[in-house]
């Protein structure tokens, strides 16, 4: 992968570029593991520590002595704190996050299946806002001080500042309930229900894989609304950090010379002021991505998305610790995860990032 | 102070002369007149203004609630009156137990105010705490702050926050404990960055020569210094913060009825939406403006202290 950049380099460097790589993958995962520890002792302290009772979390109010003791041991509550966690680590690990009070399946297996919703929604939601959000940016930036600017940099205020659930609420209220252009709350038609086999849980995928176009539009449409408005708030984040970005860049020499050198301006302020700021770019797309994937608890529950964050919500008001501490492990990991993605792709896109430290 | 400049009635300018005097005559005229110059920078931006403007108007709403309204409208059921629209009685309507909704906003101002107020007076200490020795000391004390630092920094923090108040019970003490739990480790950064850049000062080095405590010299020599950025940071995140707060209280997770919270007043009114809208959509319109004036509050103190980033 970076062959032509070991040719052109003197063969001193490229010692240092076989083994920086590696060291900084080796720091680089264990910061992940770390991190991921932390994560894992914060949710073992919610679960275990901060409740007063745990067994009675569990047994609930009208459980006898002896299922009490039973269940007492079973949990591990006789053991040092230090033992307990470990052993809820290597649970954990496992993907064991016990069972889900509510559906008495394991929470794994719940999770799962709600995933793919999320998913759906979030990903939606993240190729609008990226899509839209580098443009806005990228235009505010070259005609930084003049209208479109003043503009873009409104509209983005004003997503960061809004409410995401009162924006959901005010938007059902306006393109549902008033204007009738899009499907209500629910990812799809009653009707609709059940119609397309299952295969990755994303009801606009699986529709297109079996062919059943009116399935497909009608997921559409219920994922329309919500994924514009979490895009809209995508969009807000990703242009104002591709605006100071590209501030950034356009104070530089190069492209005073690329100026001189009677470049066109589209051609560097698009190819060349742009192609530097990609790398940066990645960790605000990851972050997005994590916030989106943690905002979904409020969407969710506005829009009645049968995704991770209105099972957490479900699981949150019915004393389902189980349950809402394997979301909030999986939600986590995969915020953690999007992190350090973005900290080792930096310098596989970046060849600067590789001579630094 | 009593500067001659003070007594003569109607001299403005003179006020003026003597906080720009580019020789001052003492250390805290030297000081006014640097706040001075920023407020001078601070009000040719008119949206700064405008988000000075907003905090302000949240300020006095809280601090004059009881005398526009009552606590007592704001929680006073009367279901007789319910869901009714815009009238001179009830300027924002009667909410689905026949509370006017403008007396609840109004008193919501005061929670949003506390909400604020508990989170930063948590935050700020923690951040600092850990911060300033971090970046004072180096070593191996400030390789283990900081990885503890970044692994709060990591986490995703509205589901951390909502684990927190899961497990702590619903509740506007624990909704700010679980916020404040996630929102420190950006200060603990900033305060060690800024700590690092005054640390070998002229100024560190004459106090310690003169047998100042570590003590000593991170409170009085260094924590001021760090304040400004502090300040600016935290205007910047109280939007963040309110929204957080708010959406917990959206959840059900913050305030607890009948405590008037803007969240909480929101997810009230979703059942009643398509008909009665004023219910969900007043409270929300003063989240978002009161997060977009402390946006727009936090971006113009950030550009006074530092004109570079705008």
């Amino acid at each position: 992968m970076t062959a032509t950049i070991d040719v052109t380099r003197p063969s001193r460097r490229r010692v240092g570029l076989i083994a920086l790589p590696v060291r900084r993958l080796l720091g680089v995962l264990l910061s992940l593991v770390l991190t991921f520890l932390g994560l894992t002792i914060v949710t073992f302290v919610i679960g275990r520590v901060i409740p007063i009772d745990p067994v009675l979390a569990i047994v609930g109010e009208h459980a006898s002595a002896s299922t009490y003791d039973a269940v007492r041991l079973e949990i591990g509550l006789d053991l040092p704190i230090p033992v307990q966690y470990w052993r809820y680590l290597t649970k954990v690990l496992s993907g064991d996050f016990g069972n889900s009070v509510i559906t008495s399946q394991p929470v794994l297996v719940d999770l799962l299946n709600v995933f793919p919703a999320t998913i759906e929604l979030s990903f939606l939601a993240l190729v609008i806002g990226v899509a839209l959000g580098i443009p806005c940016g990228v235009v505010g930036a070259a005609q930084r001080g003049r209208w479109p600017d003043h503009v873009i940099r409104m509209a983005s205020l004003f997503g960061y500042s809004m409410p995401v659930f009162w924006l959901g609420l005010v938007g059902l209220l306006v393109f549902y309930a008033k204007l009738g252009w899009v499907e209500g709350p629910g990812r799809i038609d009653v009707g609709y229900d059940d119609i397309v086999p299952t295969v990755t849980g994303m009801i606009t995928v699986d529709s297109v894989l079996s062919g059943d176009w009116e399935v497909f539009w009608n997921a559409l449409s219920h994922l329309a609304l919500p994924a514009t408005i979490l895009g809209y708030i995508s969009l807000a984040y990703v242009a104002r950090m591709t605006r100071s970005f590209m501030l950034g860049q356009l104070q530089q020499e190069y492209v005073l010379a690329a100026r001189a050198k009677g470049l066109s301006e589209t051609r560097v302020i698009w190819i060349h002021a742009l192609g530097n700021i990609w790398v940066q770019l990645i960790t605000v797309v990851a972050l997005t991505f994590g916030n989106l994937l943690q905002g979904a608890v409020l969407t969710e529950t506005v829009f009645a998305w049968p995704g991770l964050g209105l099972y957490m919500k479900n699981s949150l008001f019915n004393a389902d610790l189980n349950a809402v501490l394997g979301g909030t492990t999986l939600i986590g990991a995969v915020y953690i995860c999007l992190n350090f993605l973005s900290d080792l792709l930096y310098p596989l896109v970046d060849p600067r990032a590789r001579s630094r430290s | 102070m009593s500067d001659n400049t003070i007594s003569v009635p109607g001299v403005a300018p003179g006020w003026r002369a003597w906080l720009l005097s580019p020789t001052p005559g003492s250390r805290s005229q030297a000081r006014l007149g640097r706040w001075f110059r920023s407020w001078l920078a601070f009000r040719r931006n008119p949206l700064a203004m405008t988000g000075l403007t907003i905090v302000l108007a949240l300020v006095l709403m809280a601090v004059a609630a009881p005398l526009l309204s009552s606590e007592h409208e704001a929680t006073f059921q009367s279901l007789p009156d319910r869901l009714q629209y815009f009238s001179l009685a009830h300027p924002f309507g009667t909410d689905e137990l026949g509370r006017d909704i403008l007396a609840r906003v109004l008193f919501g101002a005061r929670v949003t105010l506390l909400i604020v107020a508990m989170v930063t007076v948590i935050v700020v200490p923690i951040g600092l705490g850990i911060g300033l020795p971090s970046g004072y000391f180096g070593g191996w004390l400030d390789a283990v702050l900081m990885r503890i630092t970044d692994i709060f920094l990591a986490f995703p923090q509205l589901v951390l926050a909502l684990a927190f108040a899961a497990a702590l019970g619903p509740g506007i003490e624990n909704a700010v404990i679980a916020i404040a739990l996630t929102s420190w480790p950006p200060y603990a950064r900033l305060a060690r960055a800024e700590t690092i850049t005054r640390r070998r000062s002229e100024f560190v080095l004459a106090a310690e020569l003169q047998g100042a405590s570590w003590v000593r010299i991170l409170w009085v020599q260094i924590l001021p210094l760090c304040l400004p950025s502090v300040i600016i940071r935290l205007t910047l995140d109280m939007a963040g913060i309110i929204l957080i707060a708010a959406g917990l209280g959206f959840l059900g997770l913050g305030a607890q009825p009948p405590m008037p919270e803007w969240g909480a007043m929101v997810s009230s009114g979703r059942s009643v939406l398509l008909d009665q809208w004023w219910v969900a959509t007043i409270p929300g319109l003063a989240i978002f403006i009161v997060s977009l004036g402390f946006n727009l509050l936090g971006d113009g103190l950030r550009d006074v202290a530092d004109p570079r980033s705008s």
